[in-house]
């Protein structure tokens, strides 16, 4: 009778146990061999064979198709450089320099990888659309209401993520440090 | 009480089995993963163009909204693939992912060097049979192995501003995507 109950409890705790941990970190997106600068998150081996199990099950899961190592590299962002999370009602700003590539895209998604509804249909811009100054700096201003310059509306939703991809460039797995790339500033302005 | 804590340890250990092995079985058990989502909308070893991307929905998600996209789901059982695509003008990709989403190769326009971007697609077997004075004579020839018989190939053309698209669709509307049965 003990030995009934003490397998049963053994089978009951190694399942909850094991499904817990694996629902926490794939929905947590757990994977190896990141690449942090400042705000933005990347994960090279992703887009190539040596793609961590984690990762591996996180884009089947999502039905994600991610970036191929030969085409370039996706950096996530889901707070800002102090660590404010993206709200969609509060203004944001993206500024300062990109890595070298040959382009580059930003593009701000519902938390679920969709594009969000806006007045103007703007989803992101690519280095050749935005509007820089003359020492080639430039500035987005993420913001639920229309402002001036490179807008990128949010819609208002409470949670967004942007994802800026590299295209055609030497960052990748090899990239260690924030001289090599260094990339915009995300910084909260305002909360309405 | 030293009993339970053998169960408890017992327990815990095994959870642990249970989570490695949930984690290295969710790319084969995912039922919506990115080659589910394309099978009703693609036919075998064509190129068909993807619609982009709207606040509204969204085939795969995180696409890049300012790319054309297109894509060949390819089974190699058959015979071998051959992809010939046109390169626009600003930039164009070709990826490579197996049945379960692992994007094994990728190349763009610049890296191919010439007008198109032609390969030939073909598993390890395959590859083996090709006549070796080909393989080596044929140096424009680029050969790359598949490590799934089945898996999709993705054509990614760049719109640097949304007027840019129809050309960059268009550019894609050219790429084919051929099977080459075995003689």
């Amino acid at each position: 009778m003990r030995l009934l109950f003490g397998s049963f409890f053994t089978f009951l705790l190694a399942a909850v146990v094991g499904l817990g941990a694996t629902w926490f970190t794939l929905t947590r997106g757990v994977a190896f061999g990141s690449l942090t600068i400042g705000a933005w998150t990347a994960w090279p081996k992703s887009g190539s064979q040596e793609i961590d199990p984690y990762a591996h099950a996180s884009i089947s899961r999502d039905g994600e198709l991610p970036i191929g190592i030969g085409d370039g590299v996706a950096f996530f962002a889901r707070a800002d450089d102090k660590g404010h999370e993206l709200d969609g009602r509060c203004t944001f700003t993206l500024s300062g320099m990109t890595p070298p590539a040959r382009y580059w895209t930003v593009t701000l998604y519902n938390v679920g990888g969709g594009l969000v509804a806006n007045a103007i249909d703007r989803h992101g811009f690519t280095s050749q659309e935005i509007i820089r100054d003359v020492d080639g700096r430039f500035t987005i201003t993420v913001a639920p209401q229309a402002r001036p310059g490179n807008w990128l509306p949010t819609g208002g939703i409470e949670r967004f993520v942007l994802v800026w991809r590299l295209y055609d460039t030497p960052i990748g797995v090899a990239t260690a440090t924030m001289k090599e790339g260094p990339m915009p500033a995300v910084e909260r302005k305002s909360c309405s | 009480m030293i009993r339970w804590l053998l169960w408890l340890v017992g327990g815990i250990l095994l959870g642990g089995i249970v989570h490695l092995a949930t984690v290295l079985a969710m790319p084969r058990a995912a039922t919506q993963d990115a080659y589910s989502r394309l099978l009703p909308m693609t036919a075998a070893n064509r190129m068909v163009p993807l619609p982009g991307p709207t606040a509204k929905s969204s085939i795969i998600p995180f696409m890049d909204p300012a790319f054309a996209e297109a894509v060949c789901r390819y089974d190699l059982s058959g015979g071998s693939i051959k992809l010939n695509a046109p390169v626009s003008d600003a930039y164009t990709s070709v990826t490579f992912y197996t049945r379960n989403s692992v994007a094994y190769y990728a190349i763009n326009d610049r890296a191919a060097g010439k007008r198109a971007i032609e390969l030939d697609l073909m598993t390890p077997a395959q590859h083996a049979q090709v006549p070796e004075e080909e393989d080596v004579t044929a140096a424009d020839r680029l050969i790359i192995d598949s490590p799934t018989t089945t898996g999709l190939i993705v054509l990614r053309a760049l719109a640097p501003a949304p007027t840019f698209m129809p050309m960059a669709r268009q550019a894609l509307a050219a790429a084919q995507c051929q099977s080459e049965p075995a003689q």
